[in-house]
C-alpha cells in the first residue's frame, strides 16, 4: 500500500546482444553494448545525478548534472551520452565532479522560484531531490537577477494539466516526449540562450496540436506540467497497478492514490501494451467512475413507465428472479437471455455466461463484440484456426510495410498508434485503406506512401485486387503456401483471384480507387519485406465483414506473411476486453476456446463441470433477441455494462424489442438508454472497483485490480452469482475472483496455466499458456497454422444491398474520435467532452455546396429507416459522396438512421454503410424530439415518495 | 583597339568602401569618351586599407590605384589611357610589402582572377588538385590530407584527414559534404574573400572530398548576412554544373557529386556543426550531444564530413602540390598557411595568408603597422569573441595551434582584433558574456544560464560589491562552464574572460596583482 516509484535508468536500454564490462566507481558492470554510461551505473544501483534525462527519452544531454571522469579521456563526459567501453574505468564522484554539480544546480535555482513548500510537487520533484542530492548550499547568484520565477501566467486551459512556466528548467522532457513517445510534436523550445521557453505553438495548450495524451506531464521532472488533480489534492501515496477499461489496447497503469481517492493515473512503465505511455482517455478521463450521476444501489420498478424505486441487493435480486422465472414459466425456457459486456472483467463475463448456461438452461448469450469483431473471430478462425490476432503490439518495430484497413489507430487506439508512428519514422511504408482521409494519412514526419479512398463496402472488391496483382505479377510466396496452406484450397483461391473481375483495372470501377495506385499498393505490400495488416470496424462492421477478414487472411497466407514478428493480421479490437469476453465463450454457439456447443466432448466437459446439461443448439444473436421480442418468443434480457438501446443499429426496432419484453435487468454504471425500458436495475463496478483481468487485441491477459472498494457493495459478479443462486443454481458459490479464474483455467486449454497468483508474478501473459506453450504465445502460427494447415477461402465480393439511389444519394459511414469513447457513457462524463461536446456531420465541401449546406449549418440526415439533425462540419477528410459522423451522443441517435443490414456469417451489422439524404434543417427530428420529451419521465427515481429525474 | 579591361572587387569590403559606386562611375566615364571599357570584378586582394582597389595590366604586370571613390573616375581614366601617373597609385600590387610577403596556397587566385570564369581559374592552376584526385583511388586521397598534416580550420584544430577516413569508413546509402559558412566571427572575413573572389577553389575542395569519402551531395551552409557570395557561389555552382565538373558525372570520371548553398538563419550557434546540422534538417540551430560523431550520423543521420570553408579550400593546393609540398610550410603539428586577419583597430586591416609560426607582434605591428589611432596596442583578441585576450607581452609568441593552447588562446579561425590602450578588459569580459547570452542555443545550463549570471557578476565586480566573493564565483562560473557546457559557445565564453582577468587584473580591481603583470 505505498507510492511505487519507478526506477529511472535515465536512458532507454539498449537493444543489443553483445555485453560489455565495465567498471563503474570501482564496481564491475556488464551491460549490452550501447548502454550509456548513466545506464550502466544505474544498473549497479548507483545513482548519477540527472534532470534532463529519463529513461523513455533517448539520451539529449542538456543538464550537465550527470557529467563523469573516464580514465584516459579528458574533460568531463556526461554520462547519458557516453555509451559504455570495453574495460572503461568512469568515476561517478569526485571532488571535481561535485563542485561542477553544485554550479549546476546553484545556476538552476538562481532561476527558480523558492517555494518548495506551497508547490504542488513538493516531494515529487526531481529539481528538489537533485538539490539534496548534490549538497547544494547555497545560491551565490542571489535572487535580483534575470528570472523566469516571476512570470505568473499559468496555461490552464487544459481541463487536465496546467503549463506554470515560472518553474520550467528548459530540460526539453515534455518536448522530446511529445516528439519521441506520442509523436505529435505539438510543442517545441521558443527563443534561444536564457529566452529558451516550451511553447505550445498556439493561443495556449487547449488550443493548440495537443493531444492531452499526458507524456509531457509525465516527463516533466518539476511542477511545470502538472496534473491539475495533484495541484488540487496534493501528491498521492500509494499505487496501485491496473489495466485502463478503454479501448482493446489494454494500457497498464499505476492508479495513484490517497485513501481510497485517485489522484491521478499514470501510465506503468513495464506494462507490456503501452511500455509508459498513455492517451487522453486512460490516462486523465476516469472522472466518471465517481461521478454524480453514478446509480450505487438496486433499484426496482413493476413497470418502464413507472418510477424507479431503491431497493436492498436481495429485494432486487428476488424480484429479478421472480420475473425471469416468471417470464420463463409462461413463454418457455428459451425466452429469456443475457449480454455480457466487453467492458467487464472475464471473470465476470464467466459468471453471466455460466449463469445462462446452467441457471437458464439455455445458450442465449451473446456479447457486444456480435456488434464490432465477431467477423474477426468468425474469419480467423476458419482460416488460422483461432478466433484471434497473430501479432503482439511489439511486432510492428519490425514491419516494413504497413497496411492499415479500415481503422483510424491515433483516434480510437492512440497508445499503439505512437507506437506504429514511432516505426513508421524510422521507414516503414504505409499503405492505408479508408474512405476518409485518417491523420496518419498524412501526418508529422509521416505521410502514407498509398492512401486508397475506396466507397465505404467495397473492402473485398479491393483486397481480391491486391491477391489479383500478387498472382499474376509471381509475387506468390510458393514455399510457404506449399509448406503451410491447404493447398485444394489454395488452387481454388488462385484461380478465383487471377480472374479478370479481380484485376485492379475492373476493381477500380468499383471502389473508386485508380487502378495504379491499387496495383502500386498491393505490388509494396506482397514485396516490401515485413507486410503488416492493422484493421478495426472499417472491415468487420459490413454485410461482407467476415468475407473480409477472410480475404485479408488469404492475402497474408499467400505473400507469407504470417507465422513471425513483423507481419501478421492483426484486428484493432475496440472495447479493453471484447478479446476476453469472446475468449470466455458468450456467444450463442460457442464455449470458451471457441469450443461450438455442437460438439459432444465439450458439451459433456461443461456439463460434467457445472452440474447442468447443456444445450447442443445455439441460442439466439442479439439481433436476433430483438427480432423474437418483436415476435413474443423472447421476453426477458439481462443485460450487462452494453448500451444496446444507444449502440445496435436500427434503434426504433431495437426501442421496440425492449418495450416488448416483460423483463429486462440492466446492470451498469448510469442509467442509460436501454435502462429507460428496464425493470431492475442493478448497480455495476468501475474499473477501479473491479478485480480481475481484462484481454486486450494482442491476447495479453492483463490484472485489474481494485483502487477502492465496490461502490455498491458488491462485486459485479457477485450479483450475478446471487441472481444466480436465486433462480435455483446454488452451485455458483466462489469466494473470490481468483477461484473463477481458476475455473476458468480449468476448463479452457489455452487458458491452461494462468491464474491471478501467475499473472500477479510476471505481470501480464499472452494466450495460449499452456503445457505447449508455458509462457505465453506472443506470435501465433508460428511453425504451423492452430488449425493444422491454413484454409484458403474464396471471397467473391458482393455488393451490399443499401445501395444510394436519387433519393438516397449519400453513403453515411460512422466513427470515433479520440477524446469520446463509444457511447460515450463514461467519456461524457468528464471533461473530455470539453474537445467535443456534440456529433456532427462531416461532408464535403462539393457535396455541401449542391445542397447549400455551409459550416455549422443544421442539416437532417435521412435513411430509408429514419432521421436524425446534426451540426455540418465541411470537410475534405472524404471523397464526395460519402458523408460521416461519430455515435458518442445518445441524443444524436445516429442509430436511429442506420440498418439492419449485417454480415451474413455473424449478423454484426453493417454500421458503416447506409444511404442517405442531407438537407438543411431547421428543428430536431421527430425521433430527437421524442426522446428529449420522454426520457426524464423513463428516469425518474422515487426519493422520499417523490419521484424526481435522475441527474 | 582592344578594350581597356580593368579589374576593380566585387568583394563586400571593397564594395562597402564605394567599388560599386566607382564602377558606374567608370562606366559612365568610358561612356562618355566613347572608351570600350571592360570591367572584371574580382576578388579581393585583402589590403582593406586600399579599397577600393582599382587595377590595371601594365608591362605584364598589375598595378594598382586606391583607395579610390566615384570621385577619382575621371583622373584615374586619364591616368591609365595616358602616362598611369595618379596621385592614388600604389605601382605594382604584389609588390606591396604586405602582399609580398604572403605565402598564397589558398587564396593564390583571389584578387587576380574572374570568380565566375571557368577558364580563368583553371588557367590560373585550378582544377590540377581534382584532376589529381581523379587519378587516382578514395583511400590515396584520403592518407593524402592526411600525410599533408592538414587540420580543421574552424577553430577547433581536428586533424582532416582523420575525419576524413571515419567518413569514408563509414557504411551507409548517402554521405554527405557539409560546408561550415557561417562564419560568424568577430573580425574574420577568409570564408567570405574566398567565396565571393574565387568560389571554384571551395567547389573543387568539396568534389575532392565528396570522391574520397564516398559522399555525392555537398551542401554549403551560408550565413544569411552574405549577400555577394550567396550570388557568387550560386553562379559559380550553376558554372560548374554546365562545365560538367558538377552532375552525375564530373569531369567525366563517372563519379557524381552536386551542391547546393543553403542560407542561414542569423543565429552564431549555428556556425557550431551539430547546430549547423539541425538547422540544415529544417530543425531549431540546438547543439547535439556527441556521440554519435557526424562523421558517423550527421546530416539526417548519415555520415557527413563537416568541414569550415578554408579547410576545404586548402585541399586542391595539397592535392595539386602534395603533401610533402603543404607539410614543408608551417611548424609541429601546425602544417600549411593559415589566412590570418587583421582587423578592429589596426592601420593596415586586412587579410594575410602565410604560413604558421608568424609571430602575433609581427603580425599586428610589422604587417598590420598597429594600431590606426596611432595609439599603443594594448590587448588584442585571437579567434573571435571567445578567442583570449593576449596583452603586448606575449607578442613573441608564435601563431601555432599547440603554442596558442599553452598560453590559454587559440588560433580560432585566424582573426585578429586589435585594441588600443583606451580599452577595458572588464568591459570587454562582460561583453564576452552578453555575446553568449545573445547567442547561446539555450540547451545546457552553464550556457543558457551561466552566460547571464555572468553578466551579473561582472556587474557586481566592477561596483565592487562583495569584490572578492564575486571575483570567486566568476572564477567558479568560468570553471563550470569550460567543463561543463555542451559545446564549445558555452566552452569557450571564459576564454576572455579569463584571460582578461588574468592578463588585465587592474581593470577588475585587482590590485596586488598589478605590478607583477603590468
Amino acid at each position: 500500500m505505498t507510492l511505487l516509484r519507478e526506477k529511472d535508468y535515465g536512458t532507454p536500454k539498449a537493444k543489443t546482444e553483445k555485453t560489455v564490462t565495465v567498471e563503474i566507481d570501482g564496481f564491475d558492470v556488464t551491460v549490452p553494448e550501447g548502454t550509456s554510461v548513466m545506464r550502466a551505473a544505474n544498473e549497479a544501483g548507483l545513482a548519477i545525478p540527472k534532470l534532463c534525462a529519463t529513461d523513455s527519452l533517448n539520451a539529449f544531454g542538456s543538464c550537465r548534472l550527470c557529467l563523469v571522469e573516464i580514465d584516459g579521456r579528458k574533460g568531463t563526459p556526461a554520462s547519458c551520452t557516453t555509451p559504455v567501453a570495453e574495460g572503461m574505468k568512469v568515476r561517478t564522484q569526485t571532488p571535481r565532479l561535485a563542485k561542477l554539480r553544485r554550479g549546476v544546480m546553484e545556476l538552476y535555482i538562481s532561476d527558480h522560484p523558492l517555494d518548495c513548500l506551497t508547490c504542488s510537487d513538493n516531494g515529487d520533484c526531481e529539481l528538489q531531490d537533485m538539490a539534496g542530492a548534490v549538497g547544494l548550499r547555497d545560491v551565490r547568484y542571489g535572487y535580483e537577477g534575470d528570472n523566469h520565477f516571476t512570470e505568473s501566467a499559468k496555461d490552464v486551459s487544459n481541463p487536465y494539466f496546467e503549463y506554470d512556466p515560472s518553474k520550467c528548467i528548459v530540460c526539453s522532457r515534455c518536448v522530446r516526449a511529445c516528439d519521441e513517445v506520442q509523436g505529435t510534436l505539438a510543442l517545441t523550445i521558443e527563443g534561444r540562450g536564457f529566452n529558451s521557453r516550451v511553447s505550445v505553438g498556439g493561443a495556449n495548450f487547449f488550443d493548440s496540436e495537443c493531444v492531452s495524451c499526458g507524456a509531457c506531464v509525465q516527463a516533466c521532472p518539476t511542477a511545470t506540467l502538472q496534473e491539475k488533480s495533484v495541484v488540487d489534492h496534493g501528491v498521492p501515496d500509494r499505487t496501485v497497478l491496473t489495466t485502463c477499461a478503454y479501448c482493446g489496447v489494454g494500457c497498464s497503469f499505476k492508479a495513484e492514490l490517497k485513501g481510497d481517492q485517485v489522484i491521478r493515473m499514470t501510465p506503468h512503465k513495464d506494462g507490456k501494451a503501452n511500455h509508459g505511455h498513455s492517451c487522453v482517455k486512460g490516462r486523465f478521463a476516469w472522472g466518471y467512475a465517481t461521478h454524480k450521476d453514478r446509480i450505487t444501489s438496486p433499484m426496482i420498478r413493476e413497470k418502464s413507465t413507472d418510477p424507479w424505486r431503491e431497493v436492498g441487493w436481495a429485494e432486487a435480486i428476488d424480484f429479478a428472479a421472480r420475473r425471469l422465472k416468471e417470464t420463463q414459466a409462461k413463454y418457455g425456457q428459451k425466452s429469456i437471455g443475457a449480454i455480457s459486456s466487453s467492458r467487464c472483467t472475464i471473470e465476470e463475463v464467466w459468471a453471466v455466461v455460466k449463469m445462462v448456461r446452467t441457471a437458464f438452461g439455455n445458450n442465449n448469450i451473446d456479447t457486444c463484440a456480435r456488434v464490432c469483431h465477431s467477423p474477426t473471430g468468425y474469419g480467423l478462425k476458419q482460416t488460422f484456426g483461432t478466433s484471434a490476432g497473430t501479432q503482439d503490439f511489439d511486432s510492428v518495430e519490425e514491419a516494413d510495410v504497413i497496411l492499415i484497413i479500415g481503422a483510424n489507430p491515433t483516434d480510437a487506439h492512440p497508445v499503439f498508434a505512437s507506437q506504429m508512428k514511432r516505426r513508421l519514422r524510422k521507414g516503414a511504408k504505409l499503405i492505408i485503406a479508408d474512405p476518409r482521409a485518417i491523420d496518419l494519412v498524412r501526418t508529422p514526419h509521416i505521410e502514407a506512401a498509398h492512401h486508397l479512398p475506396l466507397l465505404p463496402g467495397t473492402n473485398v472488391a479491393l483486397v481480391n485486387a491486391f491477391a489479383h496483382v500478387a498472382a499474376v505479377e509471381g509475387l506468390i510466396d510458393e514455399d510457404f503456401v506449399k509448406d503451410r496452406c491447404d493447398l485444394e484450397s489454395f488452387r481454388q483461391w488462385l484461380d478465383f483471384v487471377k480472374a479478370p473481375e479481380n484485376s485492379p483495372e475492373e476493381v477500380s470501377k468499383v471502389t473508386g480507387v485508380p487502378a495504379d495506385d491499387i496495383r502500386a499498393a498491393a505490388q509494396l505490400y506482397a514485396k516490401g519485406g515485413n507486410a503488416a495488416i492493422y484493421y478495426g470496424l472499417g472491415v468487420t462492421e459490413h454485410s461482407q465483414g467476415s468475407t473480409m477478414v477472410m480475404g485479408m487472411a488469404n492475402l497474408a497466407m499467400a505473400t507469407g506473411n504470417i507465422g513471425r514478428r513483423g507481419v501478421g493480421v492483426n484486428p484493432l479490437r475496440g472495447q479493453n476486453n471484447v478479446q476476453g469476453s469472446c475468449d470466455m465463450g458468450s456467444f450463442p454457439h460457442e464455449y470458451s476456446d471457441y469450443r461450438p456447443v455442437s460438439d459432444d466432448a465439450a458439451r459433456e466437459l461443461f456439463a460434467s463441470a457445472w452440474g447442468r446439461t447443456q444445450d447442443a443448439k445455439p441460442g439466439y444473436r442479439i439481433p436476433n433477441m430483438f427480432d423474437e421480442a418483436c415476435n413474443g418468443n423472447f421476453m426477458g434480457l439481462y443485460v450487462q455494462g452494453e448500451d444496446i438501446a444507444q449502440s445496435d443499429p436500427n434503434t426504433q426496432h431495437v426501442e421496440a424489442a425492449l418495450k416488448a419484453m416483460d423483463v429486462i435487468i440492466v446492470q451498469d454504471l448510469f442509467l442509460n438508454e436501454t435502462a429507460r425500458f428496464a425493470h431492475v436495475f442493478l448497480p455495476g463496478t468501475s474499473f477501479l472497483e473491479k478485480d480481475g483481468c481484462f484481454i486486450n487485441a494482442e491476447r495479453r491477459i492483463n490484472r485489474v485490480r481494485p483502487a477502492m472498494r465496490s461502490q455498491t457493495g458488491l462485486q459485479e459478479w457477485e450479483a450475478t452469482q446471487m441472481l444466480c443462486n436465486a433462480l435455483g443454481y446454488a452451485e455458483m458459490n466462489y469466494a473470490g475472483a481468483d477461484e473463477i479464474m481458476d475455473e476458468i483455467a480449468a476448463l479452457t486449454p489455452s487458458f491452461q496455466h494462468v491464474s491471478h497468483k501467475m499473472l500477479d508474478e510476471r505481470g501480464s501473459v499472452q494466450w495460449p499458456c499452456n503445457d505447449a506453450a508455458p509462457e505465453g504465445t506472443p506470435i501465433m502460427h508460428v511453425d504451423k497454422f492452430v488449425r493444422g494447415k491454413g484454409l484458403f477461402v474464396v471471397t467473391e465480393y458482393v455488393a451490399t444491398s443499401e445501395k444510394t439511389n436519387r433519393k438516397f444519394p449519400l453513403i453515411l459511414t460512422t466513427g470515433r474520435i479520440l477524446s469520446q469513447y463509444n457511447v460515450g457513457a463514461q467519456t461524457r462524463r468528464t471533461q473530455n467532452s470539453d474537445w467535443h461536446e456534440e456529433d456532427v456531420l462531416e461532408i464535403h465541401p462539393s457535396d455541401a455546396e449542391a445542397r447549400g449546406i455551409h459550416e455549422g449549418y443544421w442539416v437532417s440526415i435521412r435513411s430509408r429507416k429514419g432521421e436524425i439533425t446534426l451540426k455540418a462540419v465541411i470537410s475534405e477528410r472524404m471523397a464526395p459522396g460519402v458523408v460521416y459522423t461519430t455515435f458518442h451522443h445518445p441524443v444524436t441517435g445516429v442509430n436511429v438512421v442506420t440498418t439492419e443490414n449485417s454480415d451474413w456469417a455473424t449478423s454484426c451489422p453493417e454500421y458503416k454503410v447506409t444511404a442517405v439524404e442531407v438537407a438543411p434543417a431547421n428543428h430536431k427530428s421527430s425521433w430527437q424530439e421524442d426522446y428529449e420529451a420522454t426520457t426524464p419521465e423513463l428516469r425518474r427515481i422515487l426519493t422520499d415518495g417523490v419521484a424526481e429525474p435522475a441527474e | 583597339m582592344s578594350a581597356l579591361k580593368l579589374f576593380l572587387p566585387l568583394d563586400s569590403t571593397a564594395v562597402a568602401m564605394g567599388a560599386d559606386d566607382l564602377a558606374d562611375a567608370l562606366m559612365s566615364e568610358a561612356a562618355k569618351r566613347k572608351l570600350d571599357l571592360r570591367l572584371v570584378r574580382t576578388g579581393s586582394r585583402g589590403m582593406h586599407w586600399l579599397e577600393p582597389l582599382l587595377e590595371v595590366e601594365r608591362d605584364g604586370k598589375r598595378v594598382g590605384y586606391g583607395p579610390v571613390g566615384e570621385a577619382d573616375a575621371a583622373s584615374l581614366l586619364d591616368a591609365i589611357t595616358g602616362n598611369g601617373e595618379h596621385e592614388k597609385s600604389v605601382g605594382a600590387v604584389e609588390e606591396i610589402a604586405f602582399f609580398k610577403s604572403q605565402t598564397r596556397l589558398i587564396f593564390a587566385r583571389c584578387g587576380v582572377t574572374d570568380p565566375l570564369s571557368l577558364a580563368d581559374y583553371e588557367k590560373h592552376g585550378g582544377l590540377k588538385g581534382l584532376d589529381k584526385a581523379l587519378s587516382v583511388n578514395a583511400p590515396a586521397i584520403c592518407e593524402e590530407i592526411m600525410q599533408s598534416g592538414l587540420r580543421g580550420r574552424g577553430g577547433a584544430g581536428f586533424p582532416a584527414g582523420i575525419k576524413w577516413k571515419t567518413v569514408a569508413g563509414a557504411q551507409a546509402d548517402q554521405k554527405y559534404i557539409v560546408v561550415n559558412a557561417d562564419e560568424g566571427d568577430s573580425g574574420t572575413f577568409a570564408d567570405r574573400m574566398i567565396m565571393e573572389g574565387d568560389p571554384f577553389t571551395l567547389i573543387e575542395g568539396m568534389i575532392i572530398a565528396g570522391i574520397a569519402v564516398g559522399a555525392t551531395k555537398g551542401y554549403i551552409y551560408l550565413r544569411s548576412e552574405y549577400p555577394v557570395a550567396h550570388s557568387v557561389l550560386n553562379a559559380a555552382i550553376a558554372n560548374a554544373r554546365n562545365a560538367g565538373l558538377l552532375g552525375e558525372n564530373v569531369r567525366g570520371s563517372g563519379k557524381a557529386f552536386d551542391i547546393e548553398v543553403f542560407l542561414g538563419a542569423g543565429a552564431y550557434i549555428c556556425g557550431e556543426e551539430t547546430s549547423l546540422l539541425n538547422s540544415l534538417e529544417g530543425k531549431r540551430g540546438e547543439v547535439r550531444a556527441k556521440p554519435p560523431l557526424p562523421a558517423l550520423e550527421g546530416l539526417f543521420g548519415k555520415p557527413t564530413l563537416v568541414h569550415n570553408v578554408i579547410t576545404l579550400c586548402s585541399v586542391p593546393a595539397i592535392m595539386a602540390k602534395g603533401a610533402k609540398f603543404y607539410r614543408d610550410f608551417g611548424m609541429g603539428k601546425s602544417t600549411g598557411t593559415m589566412p590570418f586577419q587583421l582587423a578592429g583597430n589596426i592601420k593596415q586591416g586586412g587579410l594575410y595568408e602565410t604560413a604558421f609560426g608568424v609571430t602575433l607582434g609581427q603580425l599586428v605591428n610589422e604587417i598590420g603597422g598597429g594600431c590606426f589611432t596611432e595609439k599603443p596596442v594594448r590587448a588584442v583578441q585571437i579567434g573571435g569573441p571567445l578567442g583570449a585576450y593576449l596583452p603586448p607581452s606575449l607578442f613573441n609568441l608564435p601563431m601555432d595551434y599547440e603554442t596558442m593552447l599553452a598560453n590559454g588562446a587559440g588560433v580560432g579561425h585566424g582573426g585578429i582584433v586589435v585594441f588600443d590602450e583606451s580599452v577595458n578588459l572588464l568591459e570587454q569580459a562582460r561583453y564576452a558574456f552578453e555575446f553568449c547570452v545573445e547567442e547561446s542555443c539555450g540547451k545546457c545550463t552553464p550556457c543558457r544560464i551561466g552566460s547571464v549570471r555572468g553578466v551579473e557578476v561582472i556587474d557586481r565586480i566592477a561596483a565592487r560589491k562583495d569584490h572578492e566573493k564575486n571575483l570567486a564565483v566568476l572564477s567558479d562560473l568560468c570553471e563550470l562552464m569550460v567543463d561543463g557546457s555542451l559545446c564549445a559557445m558555452g566552452g569557450m565564453t571564459p576564454i576572455p574572460v579569463q584571460s582578461a582577468v588574468k592578463h588585465f587584473p587592474q581593470d577588475f580591481g585587482i590590485k596586488q596583482k598589478q605590478e607583477a603583470l603590468s
